[in-house]
């Protein structure tokens, strides 16, 4: 029982934590009807993704992959899901920045960021 | 190394470059946009031409960027069949690059001209990047500069409306990029590689991990979101039909099958034919699925009240017919696939292309104002007949080859049902074609409030209506001499089933 | 805005240090962790500081958007430039060794390496920075 526990949830504590953060994400994407909010959530579903990589990337007891004196013996983390995950970000601020463009245009426009509202508003033009 | 071997490069950095001069020059003087972008668009599609006829002859071409040997580096990989990809997919983008000026200055305006043409030249670069990438996390960078562009370019028709459809086409494109990315780092936790090649050779060991399996799925997910494969299409029909008309023909041509593209080239060359056929049997639920968004594409298509909607749930029932190649998955059904993704391009960029002209000279494209229309527009009217035949599939034109070959592979397959309603979306596409013929050609044109739109109406200009008519005329003759394409998509078809 | 003296002084110390910062989060990709976007993204923060501080017309008098065109093409212009040499020299796109073995000139490969870095640093500064005008341009307007 507790073997189970552990090989399922303990061990691979940092997968849950990727799918609960992932989850809380998509949750507010589909629920919330705030723009704004939605895209806070997409932002948090990217996050997890982030650090769903760099947990992968992880050697225990491994250090920042910066040259060190003992060379190449010393135990170092591996740093291609960092870079990645550094373009990944690159693309998630841009995302972001056309995204909040976006609602700002979209409230001039219709005077709402309410997707419910915005849908009424849409149909009645 | 010779010129040719550096080419798939230079068609990445160059119109990177033309992009930022464009940029500079739109201070000095708005008017050198256009032609830069032209001109940049008619260089890759000459590459591409060039990569396409020397990879005909002497096989793929490999480039490592920076000097650094293919699993560590980022590899370029150009084959028979992303050649053939990018030669189509240039050839509509040059194609929508003439049309672009006169319906862009309308569009537009004249203040944000420079910014479009920034942005189209990096989506088209994007794209291209996409098709000739060889590391599937640089496919996953070039998606998402293509995406970004892609938003901003639907946005930039500055109605209402096409804010809130690039939002929304924002919110699912993000969320499938997510996917992808997490796919991604699924294979890499599997394998350790991130390269296209290397992946095929590493991935069998570990086709029973679940870990694959998911990556899979994930990749499968976010690429369908992308193509618009029928269940996940809901921001297609928004994204096409609120975006200026030059944003509209790029994305149905080039940015769609692109997406098709990187999922054919995800599923049969870094997943094999092993994998999706035996380890994890998914063609039977993709065949499936394709043959539902023939039908209800078809059906949702002649429901709708605008040309311009109709033309892309008319997309969304044609990207099902490229997936039931996928699903049939034998080297007859892929042949017609591939040759369905060049003639749709075809066929649908001059259907698009139609409906942003009389867009420009009515200012409308719903259809109940459109009486008549061929009175006035007869030669963007017989185009659109033409493409049209062509999308319904009449022989001899390319749709009715691609068709022909897709039945012929479901046969073969002994999918018999499953022939028979691709025969039917045939005849549903007559229903949404012949719609618009009708009401242009025999429509009455005295109708109620059809009469201000008829005096303004009348053909388009010359740099409108040329490449309308050539692309019309291209989806004939492609079928006519469809044994010239076919000495391109055998070889493209041999390495998608050879698995290399 | 209203007149808020602990902010202005504050961001009046610590921008300086924040962009010495960036130069040498920057400078140190090479060799370290640190690198040209994050840097740059370091450094367009302490324009985000002084857009909260001292309002956007007084930064936007410093940097206006003519210089933030120009710095993001500069910046693509070294990157691009430096890999298209590579290529003239012989090798492959952005293969830096070429450089050195054909000018002679020893830890050529280093220095290329952080005018690479550089230049995506101020590409990334510029487009950042141009994002938060964009931004507080609208905000102003509206309130």
């Amino acid at each position: 029982m507790i073997e189970t526990f552990y090989e399922l949830f303990l061990s691979r504590y940092n997968y849950w934590m990727a799918i609960i953060l992932m989850l809380i994400g998509l949750y507010a994407l589909i629920a919330k009807q705030n723009l704004v909010k939605k895209l806070i959530g997409l932002n948090i579903f990217q996050t997890a993704i982030f650090l769903f990589y760099i947990s992968l990337g992880e050697v225990e007891g491994g250090t920042a992959p910066i040259y060190l004196p003992e060379g190449v013996d010393a135990l170092y983390v591996n740093p291609v899901p960092h870079v990645l995950m550094l373009t990944a970000i690159v693309v998630g601020v841009s995302v972001t920045a056309v995204a909040l463009s976006l609602i700002v245009r979209i409230y001039e426009e219709y005077g709402v960021i309410d997707e419910d509202e915005l849908m009424q508003a849409v149909r009645r033009r | 190394m010779t010129m040719i071997d550096h080419i798939p490069v230079l068609m990445i950095v160059i119109p990177i470059l033309a992009s930022l001069l464009i940029l500079l020059a739109g201070w000095y003087d708005r008017r050198f946009c256009y032609p830069i972008s032209l001109i940049t668009i008619l260089f890759q599609f000459g590459s591409a031409i060039a990569i396409l006829l020397h990879v005909m002859q002497e096989g793929t071409i490999r480039y490592s960027v920076g000097g650094w040997a293919p699993p560590l580096g980022i590899e370029l990989v150009v084959d028979s069949f992303n050649s053939y990809i990018l030669a189509a997919i240039l050839l509509l983008a040059a194609a929508t690059a003439f049309y672009a000026r006169r319906s862009v200055e309308k569009e537009i305006g004249p203040e944000k001209t420079v910014s479009f043409y920034v942005l189209f030249q990096l989506l088209i670069t994007g794209l291209v990047g996409m098709t000739i990438t060889g590391d599937i996390f640089n496919l996953y960078v070039f998606l998402e500069i293509s995406s970004i562009t892609a938003y901003t370019l639907i946005a930039s028709a500055r109605r209402p409306h096409s804010y809130v459809a690039s939002f929304n086409y924002l919110i699912l494109g993000s969320i499938a990029g997510g996917f992808i990315l997490l796919g991604i780092a699924n294979l890499y936790a599997a394998t350790g590689t991130l390269n296209m090649a290397d992946l095929a050779h590493l991935l069998p060991a570990s086709y029973e991990l679940a870990t694959v399996h998911a990556a899979f799925l994930f990749l499968m997910i976010g690429f369908s979101i992308k193509a618009a494969f029928f269940p996940l299409h809901l921001w297609l029909p928004d994204a096409y039909a609120e975006s200026p008309s030059a944003v509209t023909i790029l994305l149905s041509t080039a940015m769609a099958k692109v997406s098709i593209y990187a999922m054919f080239r995800i599923l049969f060359s870094v997943f094999t034919t092993a994998y999706i056929i035996d380890t994890f049997p998914v063609t039977g639920f993709i065949l499936f699925i394709a043959t539902v968004a023939i039908v209800a594409g078809a059906v949702l298509a002649i429901a709708q009240k605008d040309l311009k909607r109709m033309l892309a749930y008319s997309s969304v029932s044609q990207v099902g017919y490229i997936m039931f190649a996928l699903g049939v998955a034998n080297q007859i059904a892929l042949e017609g696939g591939l040759l369905h993704i060049l003639g749709h391009a075809v066929m649908k960029g001059c259907l698009f292309m139609v409906a942003g002209l009389i867009i420009y000279r009515m200012g409308t494209s719903r259809l109940s104002d459109l009486k008549g229309v061929a009175k006035t527009m007869p030669i963007s009217c017989a185009a659109f007949a033409l493409a049209g035949a062509s999308m319904i599939g009449i022989p001899p034109t390319i749709g009715f080859m691609s068709k022909y070959y897709l039945v012929l592979g479901a046969l073969e397959a002994g999918h018999w049902v499953y022939a028979a309603v691709l025969l039917l979306g045939s005849l549903l596409a007559v229903g949404y074609i012949w719609r618009f013929i009708e009401i242009a050609y025999f429509g009455d044109h005295h109708g109620d409030h059809g009469e201000d739109h008829q005096t303004r109406a009348r053909e388009g200009p010359l740099s409108m209506l040329a490449p309308i008519v050539g692309l019309a005329l291209l989806s004939l003759f492609l079928g006519v001499f469809v044994e010239a394409v076919m000495e391109v998509v055998g070889p493209a078809v041999s390495i998608l089933l050879g698995g290399a | 805005m209203r007149e808020n003296v602990v902010i202005r002084t504050v961001s009046r110390l610590a921008v300086p240090f924040i962009q010495v910062f960036a130069l040498y989060v920057i400078v140190h990709g090479a060799s370290g962790a640190g690198g040209g976007f994050q840097g740059g993204v370091v450094f367009a923060s302490s324009f985000i500081l002084m857009t909260i501080a001292f309002g956007l017309s007084s930064v936007r008098k410093r940097l206006n958007n003519r210089w933030i065109v120009i710095c993001s093409v500069l910046g693509i212009t070294i990157y691009a430039g430096i890999g298209l040499l590579c290529l003239i020299l012989g090798g492959n796109y952005l293969e830096y060794g070429i450089i050195e073995t054909t000018l002679g000139i020893p830890h050529l490969h280093g220095y290329l390496l952080d005018a690479v870095e550089v230049g995506i640093g101020i590409t990334v500064m510029a487009v950042m920075t141009s994002i938060i005008y964009d931004m507080a341009e609208r905000g102003g307007e509206s309130s």
